[in-house]
């Protein structure tokens, strides 16, 4: 089973991101459970989401703590949520930032042999999409790093939820697929 | 916070009353911000209205220059005081990470 | 054709909702509903689903519209939570006193206070009595299907009783899962035309809802609980057609490696899920644990119950609710009750866990079942064990 847990905050997405890879996922005929875990219901507020895939029935409810990935919208978010909690040590850390993953791993305080997954999302996303909502973007990042799911996966999905603006939130995601930078570990 | 750091059912005020007056104050929302906005001190007309719309009270009162300043740490860069102002002297900058 | 989709399991039960053929639907938002209500107000607003939407201003109104439209001999469909149960709580014990089929989805959901907006037990629990039959679901698949059960044995002819089916708030409601969904041609006639016994009708003038005096009030209670009683006959025959059209088989009291299990976890809810997943960790280390899903708590399937525990050393009751200065949770209380003077009884400890949203995790139930077993061996004065607990 694969467990992705995506970090954001309320208004960004990142509820949408984990329901768009498990849609994707049952699409191809696996078995995924995607649920969010709210705190207060604001926009603003630190949300967690969390994505499960596999090729048999998920039937565990409870939240992921040992995630094989971590997937981060919001790059403000690293200085309050410790967001690599639990990550596997075969795991990745996608992340939405501009730093390089020196700075992060300084910032996070991670061991050399964490797997990273670095893009500028943000700056993508306020190019193609015109918000700095990083949602359908970081699927690129998660894409290059996860090994079970294609963007092409994604597609249908995506035109399905999003209807008229589909097509630039599928070409962030393209372009971020493209940029994302894996760092593996030391 | 951690799970050890929450308080213990016998430590919690009665009624789970909340005692710390205006305890919301504390809270940083300040690092939700993509874009704050910025003052071009030679178009301000200390006018206010940037105060009066800002939803959040993020701007307070400098009394000595009369001028209506951003608290960054409220400040969620809606960018609606910069829509509102009437001689354009605010802009909204985006915030890097 | 049914057809496998990624879906929210609110969605999914807005689709079943669709399928069949409701005339109103009258219901006021409250999280974490809302998806279930906004999604059928798009279908009908579409034209997708003819029937007449009525907004209200709250759901004590919700209720009682869905009262009179049922009296009037419309199919009719509600979903609300916790505060929302509580606010329409009189109506709702009303609703099975006059056998309107109302069906309503609850999205189980906290009591504040304090305030509360996650999920458990609390607000269906609180409503224990009101007389409606109370199925619960522990998945996509079982949310979606249930809807189909609950309007065939809602407008039964020999039941006539108000459906409600449970679903946990947020841990259900807000979940993506595969679900296939079920359209209203393959429905077929699975849930036949309602023909109510009387209807308000002008023509035809009645009294609904009268006064009972001392004199009257028994025996109209008599008669509710006994078609309340009576109508597991007909749930029994709901869920073996619709295994047989439709190759799902539900059942009151589900097992799970009960058979030679010297422990048994009883939950309901999509905790269950969480509690399979730790009974297989536990099977694999060896140790006899198995674990009940009970579908069913309104009418309590007694003989059900009896029929899988008598014998058994230890059940692990979990609890999503509690019953202050009670007895422990209320489902385990139900059970001791049941098992009251029964020759091979087994020992039922009482567990109380994830109120308020809090995480269930597959640990919980291994420590649960551990305990159990201490406690069978050791007794123990207390009437419940708080899980989680920060003292």
């Amino acid at each position: 089973m694969l467990e992705i847990r995506f970090h954001g905050r309320g208004g960004q997405g990142a509820v949408t991101s984990a329901e768009m890879m498990a849609v994707a996922a049952i699409q191809k005929n696996k078995y995924a459970q995607a649920m969010p875990a709210f705190g207060a219901e604001r926009r603003g507020a630190p949300v967690l989401a969390f994505t499960r895939i596999d090729d048999s029935p998920v039937e565990v409810r409870q939240e992921i703590l040992e995630p094989d990935i971590v997937v981060v919208l919001d790059p403000n978010l690293l200085g309050s949520i410790p967001v690599a909690m639990g990550l596997k040590p075969t795991g990745v850390l996608v992340l939405n930032t501009s730093k390089p993953a020196a700075a992060i791993r300084k910032i996070l305080d991670l061991d050399g042999s964490t797997r990273l997954a670095l893009v500028d999302a943000t700056k993508i996303a306020r190019e193609l999409i015109g918000r700095p909502i990083t949602n359908t973007t970081m699927l690129g990042a998660l894409l290059k790093a996860d090994g079970v799911l294609d963007p092409e996966d994604l597609v249908e999905p995506l035109k399905e939820r999003f209807g008229k603006i589909a097509p630039r939130n599928i070409e962030a995601m393209n372009r971020a697929y493209k940029e994302t930078k894996i760092t593996e570990g030391a | 916070m951690t799970q050890s750091d929450k308080p213990r059912w016998q430590e919690l005020e009665i009624g789970c009353i909340v005692t710390t007056p205006g305890s919301t104050r504390e809270y940083k929302t300040g690092d939700w911000a993509s874009s704050i906005p910025v003052t071009d001190p030679a178009k301000c007309a200390k006018c206010g209205i940037c105060w009066v719309f800002c939803p959040d009270m993020a701007r307070f009162i400098d009394q000595r220059t009369g001028t209506y300043d951003v608290n960054n740490f409220y400040c969620k860069g809606c960018g609606i005081c910069a829509r509102e102002c009437p001689t354009g002297a605010i802009t909204m900058q985006e915030v890097g990470d | 054709m049914s057809h496998r989709k990624g879906l929210e399991v609110s969605l999914g039960i807005s689709e079943a909702i669709k399928a069949c053929d409701v005339d109103v639907i009258s219901a006021y938002p409250i999280t974490p509903q809302t998806h279930i209500v906004e999604k059928l107000s798009e279908i009908v607003a579409e034209g997708e689903l003819d029937a007449e939407f009525i907004m209200v201003e709250s759901e004590h109104s919700a209720m009682a519209a869905c009262c009179g439209a049922a009296a009037a001999g419309a199919r009719t469909f509600t979903s609300t939570a916790s505060q929302g149960l509580q606010l329409m709580s009189e109506i709702v014990y009303i609703a099975s006193s006059m056998r309107l089929p109302i069906v309503m989805a609850v999205a189980n959901r906290s009591l504040s206070g304090p305030l509360s907006i996650w999920g458990d037990h609390l607000d269906v629990m609180a409503n224990r009595d009101s007389g409606w039959i109370k199925y619960f679901v522990e998945n996509g698949q079982a949310a979606h299907d249930h809807m189909f059960m609950a309007y065939r044995v809602a407008e039964n002819p020999k039941v006539l009783l108000p459906v409600m089916v449970n679903l946990d708030g947020f841990q259900l409601t807000h979940v993506i899962e595969p679900i296939e969904l079920i359209e209203a041609e393959e429905l077929g006639d699975f849930i036949p035309p309602f023909i109510p016994q009387i209807q308000l009708n002008p023509l035809e003038p009645v009294t609904m809802g009268p006064a009972g005096t001392p004199a009257m009030f028994t025996e109209g209670k008599k008669a509710q609980e006994a078609a309340l009683r009576d109508s597991r006959p007909v749930i029994d025959e709901a869920w073996e057609e619709f295994g047989k059209r439709f190759g799902r088989n539900y059942k009151a009291v589900e097992t799970y490696y009960t058979d030679d299990a010297e422990v048994i976890i009883l939950g309901m809810g999509g905790l269950t899920g969480t509690a399979k997943s730790a009974v297989r960790s536990m099977r694999a280390d060896g140790r006899k644990v198995g674990m009940i899903n009970l579908r069913l708590f309104r009418p309590f399937p007694d003989e059900d119950l009896h029929k899988v525990l008598s014998g058994v050393k230890v059940v692990a009751v979990c609890d999503r609710a509690m019953s202050y200065g009670g007895p422990g949770g209320p489902v385990a209380s139900e059970l001791k009750t049941s098992f009251y003077g029964h020759p091979d009884a087994p020992y039922i400890a009482s567990f109380i866990l994830g109120l308020a949203g809090r995480d269930v995790r597959t640990g919980d139930f291994e420590h649960v079942a551990r305990r159990a077993e201490e406690l069978a061996d050791i007794g123990d004065p207390a009437p419940y064990e708080l899980i989680g607990l920060r003292e």
